[in-house]
């Protein structure tokens, strides 16, 4: 059989684009955290660049694959990304090293580089090194409006000391965030938690700082959306039903209450989860249908990881247990072809005007 | 009053349509060789007509069809048959097929040319008898005989006919250019179409937005008549049969199914012009417009082709800078497919030839891994999942790929056009539904050598019992009648009194006479090739009966008469072997 060429007309489109286009799309937020919360994302996010890019290469060359026509692809760097802005800022070197190590070499390139990793690699990173070092990736910093009068936010030089250990942390520099301190309510009414803690004192809706990171990466996700990178289905339906199990279980915000809808869409990773993580195409379901019910299936497991889980925030194991998923919503979300049955009904053959 | 339905998916390719509409339909110098392939369409060779050294009329018939699926082949111009041999074609298959080279002598002496006025006068059998006789095939890409395709009728009477003038792909122009200028004959055309049913059926032109002026003209012609034109937004892949046939009446043709099935027939516009030159002109089949464009062309325009016009003769006549050549596509951009030479020749089905430069269209781009983007399930107008077909293909998973519906891919190329990876989705496309095809083939085989070992099993039983109960016989009668056993041992005897030497000779002279002469062989193979001829036959005949059956049914058929093509097509090249 002699195979003829493909066809040669093509959009011009790439894979390259994409990555591109991704990538600045988490600028917006990168720009909130580190606004908020000092250098500290930045100095992850370049770690994690440098560190994601020689993991790839070794593992390339390891491989015997041409490394620098995969490095262009970006898909490394994507990741790096993310996991950077993931990691709590001025998270100690070795735990980027190690959060990169667990995303490229083991979650990526063990199954074969980009469109065969069954699960996100960036979230591989990140719950891994949650489960190995929770002590150091439960440690965020406090915002810099509420840092006490007498600490200041650290500088570049002072963020970097901070990160290779050549410093050490001063007490006040870190505390809870809103998911902790809602998650360790002691019987409060939401009012009177809203009331007694100044992260949510001086909030406009949700939480000081974190209101605005989730903005920006709400920001940047909807510039995706627009630009046409991802389709709209995944990201709503995780929205959605967040929103919806939170106000299910709203009640007007009594002490059993686990926030309010808006108070999850803007904490945590929600936005950044929903526009950057679920949309990761290679482990996400693939069809309209199955990207449905994909989002929603996240969506209510970050509520119920969130709500009745030991972790405060939930992206990252909510994710990975819906990538698991993935192959088996494929399997039952066949969109409807043309000429075939609708279900339920029969196709217009013979005799049927 | 005429809606639109809008199909999924499609693309909006740059459509590059304008540079060669700025000239009139041209017509190229006569080339020096012609040559006319046997099979240029779905269905069977032809069996060539004329001999070499015969001298040959334009139009006379040089390849007749021996079977239900296929169409004959007309001398596209006089001269002399000066070969009758395999030669490389831009068919899809990439192949050598059987052809006849003409070498014109530049007179173009017509054979006698039957005009018919009154037309009308014509019962549909005898318009059908022309058509079949004028050798006229869909001219849109398939090339589906056009004859057969106008006696399809299954449960359901043909209650529309449809007309397509969409000419979505980029580049392609044919159509467009003979709608401007030959309105009045499409609409002929048409007219003929309409005759040969009398349940006087709704005939609608599909035509894409973007041609006002075609639209206008097809309009102007079609005043006094029936014929419904109708818009349709321009996108790719709108002028797919099944697209088209969903975008004008709703009505979806059921996988596996042919449109008749639904009462609907589709129908190519430079076809319809064919059958009223055939019909009202008397002249077969012998020329296509066809688009010559792409940067690398001095000139880009269409022009009247005659059938068998080497590619490379409709280059030089365009002025083609062979430096900026790119690559060389026959057919359009998207679906057309690479011509490794230029030497084959333009056939009924080659609307197209495409010689872009490199800034028209890039080299392709090296395949990277898919990332399951799904930009091609948003485009495809099958609303199929491309990228899952494309895991199970490369996995070559059979089972899946049906449950994902690959049959019902139109290959049209929307997927592969956005892929940001850049992977030839169709590619792998086509190779899975060969081997899909392969595998039922064999699976069929299989069944068929099983039933034939059983019977033969029967048979044997059935002998040995027979046999058996003869003996019983012959001994109940010995047992009443003896007699000696003298006479069944002499034949036995005579062998024991030959000498050693001559059972050696008797043995030389048996392998002597085993070995068949040339004329045997050939005389041999000539009644194989004609015994796997009648079976295809028989294996078509079937299938087109089998129209409104299942499709497992349909397919298990389509299956068995691949086979007997494919065997047929092996017989018929040891049968010219033998003849060199």
């Amino acid at each position: 059989m002699v195979l003829q060429a493909p066809s040669a007309a093509h959009s011009g489109y790439s894979t390259e684009r994409i990555m591109h286009r991704v990538l600045l799309a988490t600028i917006p937020g990168a720009l909130a955290l580190t606004w908020h919360f000092g250098w500290g994302s930045l100095i992850n996010v370049l770690l994690c660049s440098l560190c994601a890019l020689a993991c790839e290469a070794l593992v390339l060359r390891l491989r015997c694959r041409p490394v620098g026509f995969y490095l262009r692809d970006c898909s490394a760097l994507v990741t790096a990304v993310f996991l950077g802005l993931a990691l709590p800022p001025l998270a100690p070197w070795w735990i980027v090293v190690v959060g990169c190590v667990f995303s490229i070499v083991i979650a990526k390139q063990l199954y074969g580089g980009l469109g065969y990793n069954p699960c996100n690699p960036a979230m591989v990173g990140y719950a891994a090194l949650l489960l190995c070092f929770p002590m150091q990736m439960s440690r965020w910093l406090v915002p810099h409006s509420l840092l006490p009068e007498d600490i200041h936010q650290p500088g570049l030089w002072e963020s970097l000391n901070l990160v290779f250990g050549a410093a050490d942390w001063i007490d006040g520099m870190t505390g809870a965030t809103p998911l902790d301190v809602l998650k360790q309510q002691t019987g409060m009414m939401i009012e009177q938690v809203y009331a007694s803690q100044p992260v949510f004192q001086q909030a406009g809706w949700a939480g000081v700082g974190w209101e605005w990171v989730n903005l920006g990466f709400l920001a940047g996700g909807l510039w995706l959306l627009r630009m046409r990178v991802f389709s709209w289905h995944a990201p709503l339906a995780m929205l959605a039903t967040l929103s919806l199990t939170a106000l299910v279980y709203w009640d007007s915000g009594s002490s059993e209450s686990f926030g309010s809808p808006v108070f999850h869409l803007f904490s945590g990773a929600s936005m950044m989860g929903a526009f950057f993580i679920l949309t990761d195409p290679v482990s996400s379901a693939t069809s309209i249908k199955g990207k449905l019910v994909y989002g929603a299936m996240i969506g209510a497991l970050v509520f119920v990881i969130r709500s009745w889980g030991e972790y405060p925030d939930a992206i990252a194991f909510a994710v990975l247990l819906a990538n698991f998923a993935a192959p088996t919503i494929d399997r039952y979300s066949l969109p409807r072809s043309y000429g075939h049955a609708r279900r339920g009904t029969k196709t217009s053959g013979d005799g049927d005007q | 009053m005429n809606r639109v339905w809008d199909t999924p998916g499609g693309i909006h390719p740059p459509a590059n349509k304008r540079q060669s509409l700025t000239l009139p339909i041209g017509y190229p110098k006569l080339p020096e060789r012609l040559v006319v392939p046997l099979i240029q369409h779905i269905g069977e060779h032809c069996i060539a007509c004329v001999t070499i050294g015969q001298q040959v009329l334009k139009g006379e018939l040089i390849g007749v069809v021996d079977g239900a699926l296929g169409t004959s082949v007309h001398a596209p111009s006089s001269g002399i048959v000066s070969a009758i041999e395999a030669r490389p074609v831009g068919h899809q298959s990439g192949s050598l097929a059987p052809c006849i080279e003409i070498l014109t002598d530049g007179l173009e002496r017509w054979v006698s040319r039957p005009k018919t006025r009154d037309y009308r006068q014509l019962a549909p059998s005898q318009l059908l008898e022309r058509i079949a006789q004028s050798g006229i095939c869909g001219l849109g890409g398939a090339g589906f005989p056009t004859a057969t395709k106008l006696t399809f009728n299954g449960a359901v009477p043909i209650s529309t006919i449809i007309i397509n003038a969409t000419e979505c792909e980029p580049y392609v122009t044919a159509d467009e250019s003979l709608m401007r200028e030959r309105a009045d004959e499409i609409i002929a055309g048409i007219g003929i179409i309409a005759l040969l049913y009398d349940n006087t059926p709704r005939l609608v032109i599909g035509i894409e937005e973007t041609k006002p002026e075609a639209c206008a003209a097809l309009l102007a012609a079609s005043h006094a008549s029936a014929i419904e034109i109708v818009q349709i937004p321009s996108k790719y892949p709108s002028g797919g049969e099944r697209q088209l046939i969903y975008t004008l009446t709703g009505k979806e043709v059921p996988s596996g199914r042919i449109p008749a099935s639904i009462g609907i027939l589709c129908i190519n516009v430079a076809t319809t012009y064919a059958i009223k030159r055939a019909i009202i002109d008397g002249e077969p089949l012998i020329s296509r417009v066809v688009t010559v464009t792409g940067k690398a062309c001095g000139t880009q325009r269409n022009y009247q082709t005659l059938i068998g016009t080497p590619v490379q003769h409709l280059l030089d006549h365009s002025g083609l800078d062979d430096s900026r050549l790119s690559k060389l596509i026959m057919g359009g951009p998207m679906i057309g497919f690479d011509l490794p030479y230029a030497s084959v020749p333009v056939v009924k089905t080659s609307y197209c030839i495409l010689a872009p430069d490199a800034s028209e269209l890039a080299p392709t781009a090296p395949e990277r891994a898919c990332i399951r983007c799904g930009f091609c399930a948003e485009v495809c107008p099958v609303s199929l999942l491309p990228q899952q077909l494309l895991w199970h293909a490369k996995t070559a998973d059979h089972q899946r790929l049906e449950e994902h519906n690959l049959f019902d891919c139109i290959e049209c190329g929307a997927c592969a056009y956005v892929c940001p990876s850049h992977i030839p989705l169709v590619q792998y496309y086509r190779a899975s539904k060969g081997e899909i095809d392969a595998a039922r083939a064999d699976k069929a085989n299989a069944r068929q050598a099983r039933q034939r070992f059983e019977f033969h099993q029967l048979r044997l039983a059935r002998l040995e019992r027979e046999k058996n109960q003869r003996r019983k016989a012959r001994r109940a009668a010995a047992g009443s009648n003896p007699s000696p056993s003298s006479r069944i041992k002499a034949p036995k005897a005579s062998i024991m009194r030959l000498s050693s030497a001559d059972i050696i000779a008797a043995a030389q002279g048996r392998t002597t006479e085993k070995k068949p002469t040339a004329e045997q062989t050939l005389n041999k193979l000539r009644r194989n090739v004609s015994t796997l001829q009648m079976r295809l036959e028989h294996a078509e005949r079937r299938l087109a009966a089998a129209a409104g059956e299942t499709a497992d049914k349909q397919n298990s058929l389509r299956a068995t008469a691949e086979d007997a093509r494919q065997k047929l097509h092996r017989g018929e090249q040891r049968l010219t072997e033998q003849y060199h």
